[in-house]
Formats: C-alpha cells, structure tokens, sequence
C-alpha cells in the first residue's frame, strides 16, 4: 500500500532524536552540536538563516563542529552567505551545495572557493527569488533560524530585525520541516509573537547576543562634494518631473546624500510633499532629518539598523511597529512592496556596460544581488496606475495607445564616474561575462539588466534611456555622462550633442545647477553626530560611528 | 610621482583682480590647487605633481576642457595631487577660478 505520509514520518523521527536533548523544546547551548547531528541527514537542504544582518551565528558554529560521519554533503540554500563559518563549511565538507543571494563580506572568499570548486554553485538569486524557490523546489529540510526571545513553548520574538525569518519558517514547518531557533533569553513571555510556537521544534539560548551586522549607517562627513552634485542632479532631474512620491533608495553615498539634500535644496525646491513620502527602506539614520522635517509619510522595512531601534519606536507613525512598540520588518514583504508599490529604485552598483547592465560581480569579488534585481525591475505584473509610471511609460512609447500602453518603472543607476582608487564605473565588458566563461556558467551574474534601466546620473549629468530610439543612441547616451572614462572620452561628440538638444542628457547648467554650489552646507547632517542631533538624542549609533 | 606641465593659448584674460588663491587640501583623493596671476593674457599654464601615475591622458582630457570652458588667461595652475578622480579636478580647477576672479586684494 502506498504511503503518503513518509515525510512526517521522517520529520517525527527526527524531532525524536533532538528530544533525547532537549528539555521540553529548550536544549543547552553545550549540546547544539549534538542536537544538529541528531536531526540532520546527510545531503539535507540546510536554511542557516544568514539574513541581510541577523546572523545564526551560534548554530553556524554548532554545524561547523558536526561528526562528518553523520553530517555531510549538505545542501545550503540561505538569503546570505556572511559570517566566516557560512563558508569554513564548505572547507570542512559538512556541505557542499549553494543556492545563496547576497554575500557580501565573504564575497572574495566565495569567489575563490568558487574559482577552487570546493563549492557547487547552483545560483546567484535575488531575494524574492530565493524565497519563491523555498516553496518550490528548495524547501529546507531543516530551518537554523535567530531570535531575541523565546517562551518556554517555543513562541519566537525576533525584534526588530525579522527580516526573513518568517518567510523560512513557513516554507520548513509546514512542509515536514524541523525549525531550531538560537535565541538571546528564554522568557516567560515574549513581547510579540513574531513566530507561533507551533512551528518550533528546539530551542537553544545562545550565550551572547547574535550577530547583527550594521549595513544601512553611512557616515555624512564622508560624503564627497561630486556625490552631492549627482544627487542634486537627481532631484532636480529625476524626482521633481516624475513627482517620485513612492520610493527605494539603494545602500550608498550617493542616495544617503539625497536623503540628506531633501530638507535643505529640496526644501527650497518646494518639492516637500510632492516626492519622497513614501519608501520601501531599511531604517538608514541619514534619512531622519528628512524625517524631522516632515517630509517622509511611511516606511515599511526590509531589516533594521544597529541603533535606530529606540528612533523607530518614538515614530511609529512612520515605521511598521509591533503591539511591544518596536519595528516589525520583513524582507520577503518589503521585497514585494519595493517590486509592485514603488514607482523608482534609484542605487549605485560598481560596473555599467554600453547597454546599461550592471553588476556588483568583479573576478575577484562575487558579492551576490540581494535586492536590487526585485527593486531594480520593472514588474511586469503591475496593474494600477500612478503619475511617474504612467508618465516612463508614455516617455518610452510615445506612440502606444495610452489606454493600453504599460507604465515603467524608473530604475535609475547613481554613481561617480570613478569609484575608489579612480576605478571606472563605465566599461565596454562586464566583468560578470568574464567570470560565467572561467565558471561554465549559464548566465552571467547580471544585476540590472540595461532593458530595465530607465536613467543613470553621474556628475556630468542625467541620461534619460527611455527616450533612447535605438541601441546607438543608448549607447552615446551612456557615453555621454561616463565622464573621463575610456568609455566616456570615446563618445561621438557630434551625437551626444545632438542627444543633448533632446533632452535625453541634461547637463547641470541644464538643470539650472551650478555645479561649484555642490557644497558640503547643503547636507541637513555633516557627521553621525548631527543625526543624533537631529533624532533627540534617539539614534544611538554603533561605537565604530562615534568619535566622540 | 608625475611631473606633468600643459600650456595652453587661450582666448580671454580670466576676469577679476586678485593675484592668487588656493583651494583644496592635499589628501589621498583629493588635491590641491595654486592659482597665480603671473602670465601673459593669453597664456595658460598647469603644472601637475601627482600621486596617482599614468594618468597623462586623462590629465589631457581634463586640463583641455576646464580650458576650454573657463579660458583663463594670464593664470598659473600649481597642482598637487593626492590621486583625486577627473571630477573632483575639475571642480577644483573650477572653484579656483571661482575665487581668482572674485574682486578682492
């Protein structure tokens, strides 16, 4: 007779090896290894939750130190590969397979491993992606997930750093899963319920906090006067026409320095109200003067940020808070929203080619997408209608019957036309094409592809890609702001100009920009300890922000 | 370190009456620059000490559009430079003009 309950089957046995461990659901931190050996198989699909920032740090270490005669040739499929541990596992043996979105401070060692075959690749997801894929054929036989508390049924608090933890809980408890949860205390009870007890199997207190990596803190006093020249540039050029109310600014200078111009050149503007209310946004402290002055309505979160937690809990109008008062994210949530809510992505990234693709992937570093692909494209499912969507779409098919005419998406790409040590933004050939021919890859790690790329602003000035007609004039258009880049100074002049006439480049005296007024004043914040200025005494940023 | 030295004829006297001013800081990333009034009207001359070597033609490319753009005649550039990137130059190049032809001593 067939037997269609195997995997529960399978999920009882295994939760009855853990118990032997366990009392009720809470097992000593001492025999985290034990408990991993007992309801692991070999060759498993292993989620070591490895957000954007919350890290199970502890259980990385518990599977790291596992019998490799019970534990092997495991299958990681996590949204981040970022501690150390998340790759000594693949030195060690414990796994051997990899489906991951976003690396980024093992993205040089991941290259190399990659380049060593000591890691199968599956593939570079997006975070979406990733998630999807757990419902379909990547579901994890086992869920190593963090939280700050758990009562002693295993109910979960995640504090505000939820980010994907219940995105990979769903997938594994209710497809014959087992989920382990590190926690920071055991209470008697949690402040909210972020995760039901009922899809907890073990519990294990960790004896110091989990790692939480502060990713969103960009300082003011180091943003460059070119970077406030772009962005004014993108103010100005970009957001103002569009009317760009609904929003999600990539990590980096270039969008902390529009955060901070908002209150002082927007201001003057007068464009308070008209854009900027809206985000898609992990809580980045350079946006709270923007904040304080009025201009931002709503925020919903993909994680949180070291220090902002006191801030958001005294602006719950702004943010998404719990019934405890602190911030509940959520990645996959705020993924969607960024994809079909919002009406522009506007983010840096490290090579643009003659398309206009990009991607964060050089040889030697394989630094993984994360969001921007989702934030950075245009949903092809979208259905309502809104001023900046209507008005990309009508720019990129002027001769489409407006009735049935698709609206786009601004994707914009911010950036100097050199990044550090004077490395060109602009270049002829990714370096991703590079690295899918030495790996045999299908695909090469693109980021955002060049069909999707509405504008790119540098310090030379706005290139407006929708009203490109042909791949020629794309590609003087892009030329045309690359600056002193091999790529820039090969433009065909006579054409540029004429794309200039067009409106298709707008350079700063375009816009009525003088670029000598790019001025380090014009930032609301000049320094970490400004925003604590601006936030009451609220934020309280991490000891590597403060020096004072 | 590079030495580089462009001259340029140019069409006007850069405006103004100062004699010298200087912007900038020398700094990794960054550069400074000397502007003196010691030249022939239609004279231009830049001289380059740089951290930052084999950069001659983006100096070139650089050098002859500021030129180009603000035609400072009579102007001596001195520039030390930190390895800043072609932007942050001419924004230099730019704000020392900016304060040469400002009316002061």
């Amino acid at each position: 007779m067939t037997s269609w309950q195997n995997n529960r089957a399978a999920r009882d046995a295994r939760i009855a090896g853990g118990a032997a461990l366990a009392r009720g659901k809470v097992v000593e931190a001492g025999n985290a290894t034990r408990l991993l050996e007992a309801v692991i198989r070999p060759g498993d699909r292993i989620c070591l939750e490895g957000d954007n920032q919350k890290q199970a740090d502890l259980l990385s270490r518990a599977l790291l130190a596992v019998d490799l005669s019970r534990v092997n040739d495991l299958h990681m499929v996590q949204s981040g590969v970022v501690l150390p541990e998340h790759l000594d596992l693949f030195d060690r043996g414990v796994a051997k397979r990899l489906d991951y979105a976003y690396s980024g401070p093992q993205s040089a060692r991941i290259a190399r491993m990659l380049f060593g075959g000591k890691i199968e690749l599956g593939a570079v997801h997006t975070y979406l992606e990733l998630f999807a894929r757990y419902f379909i054929d990547l579901t994890p036989h086992v869920a190593l997930i963090a939280a700050v508390s758990a009562d002693h049924d295993g109910n979960l608090y995640t504090g505000p750093n939820t980010e994907d933890t219940p995105t990979v809980v769903e997938a594994t408890a209710f497809k014959d899963g087992i989920v382990i949860a590190q926690v920071n205390e055991i209470v008697e009870q949690v402040p909210r319920v972020d995760i039901p007890a009922d899809r907890v199997h073990f519990v294990v207190k960790s004896d110091k906090p989990f790692f939480v990596e502060p990713l969103f803190t960009r300082d003011p006093a180091a943003i460059t006067e070119g970077q406030i020249l772009t962005a004014m540039l993108a103010i100005k050029g970009i957001y103002a026409p569009y009317g760009v109310q609904r929003l999600n600014h990539g990590i980096g200078f270039s969008t902390a320095a529009i955060e901070l111009l908002l209150p002082t050149f927007g201001e003057r503007l007068g464009l308070k109200g008209k854009i900027a209310t809206h985000f898609a946004l992990n809580p980045h402290p350079a946006l709270i003067p923007a904040i304080e002055s009025g201009w931002v309505r709503q925020i919903h979160s993909f994680g949180s940020e070291v220090g902002m937690d006191d801030y958001i809990r005294a602006r719950s109008d702004v943010y998404f808070t719990g019934p405890d008062g602190s911030l509940r994210s959520n990645r996959a949530f705020c993924q969607t929203a960024g994809l079909y809510a919002c009406d522009m992505f506007i983010g840096s990234t490290l090579q643009i080619d003659l398309q206009g693709n990009s991607s964060t992937i050089t040889t030697s570093r394989i630094a993984g997408f994360g969001g921007a692909p989702n934030m950075g494209a245009d949903a092809r499912g979208r259905r309502h209608p809104s001023e900046p969507w209507l008005k990309a779409g009508a720019e990129s098919d002027p001769d489409g019957s407006p009735l049935m005419r698709r609206g786009r998406k601004l994707v914009v790409q911010i950036g100097e036309t050199f990044g550090d040590k004077n490395v060109p933004l602009f270049v002829e050939k990714l370096d991703a094409i590079e690295l899918a021919e030495k790996l045999e890859l299908e695909l090469a790690p693109v980021m955002i592809y060049g069909d999707d790329v509405t504008h790119i602003v540098t310090e030379e000035g706005v290139a407006n890609l929708l009203l490109c007609r042909t791949a020629q004039e794309r590609e003087q258009a892009i030329r045309g702001v690359a600056g002193y880049t091999d790529v820039g100074r090969r433009r065909d002049h006579g054409m540029v100009a004429h794309l200039r006439k067009r409106g298709v480049i707008r350079r700063p005296e375009d816009l009525g920009i003088n670029p000598l007024d790019a001025d380090r004043s014009l930032l609301a914040a000049r320094s970490i300890k400004d925003l604590v200025r601006w936030s009451g005494g609220l934020y309280a940023p991490p000891s590597k922000f403060r020096n004072w | 370190m590079e030495d580089l030295r462009f001259e340029h004829s140019v069409r006007t006297r850069a405006g103004g009456a100062r004699q010298s001013a200087i912007v900038g800081v020398v700094a990794s990333g960054n550069l400074e620059v000397l502007v003196e009034r010691v030249l022939p009207d239609a004279e231009c001359t830049i001289e380059i000490r740089t951290a930052a070597v084999g950069f001659g033609e983006v100096w070139t490319a650089v050098i002859g559009d500021f030129v180009e753009r603000y035609s400072p005649g009579g102007l001596r550039f001195s520039i030390n430079d930190g390895g800043a990137r072609p932007d942050t130059v001419s924004l230099r190049l730019a704000q020392a003009v900016r304060l040469i032809t400002e009316n002061g001593q």
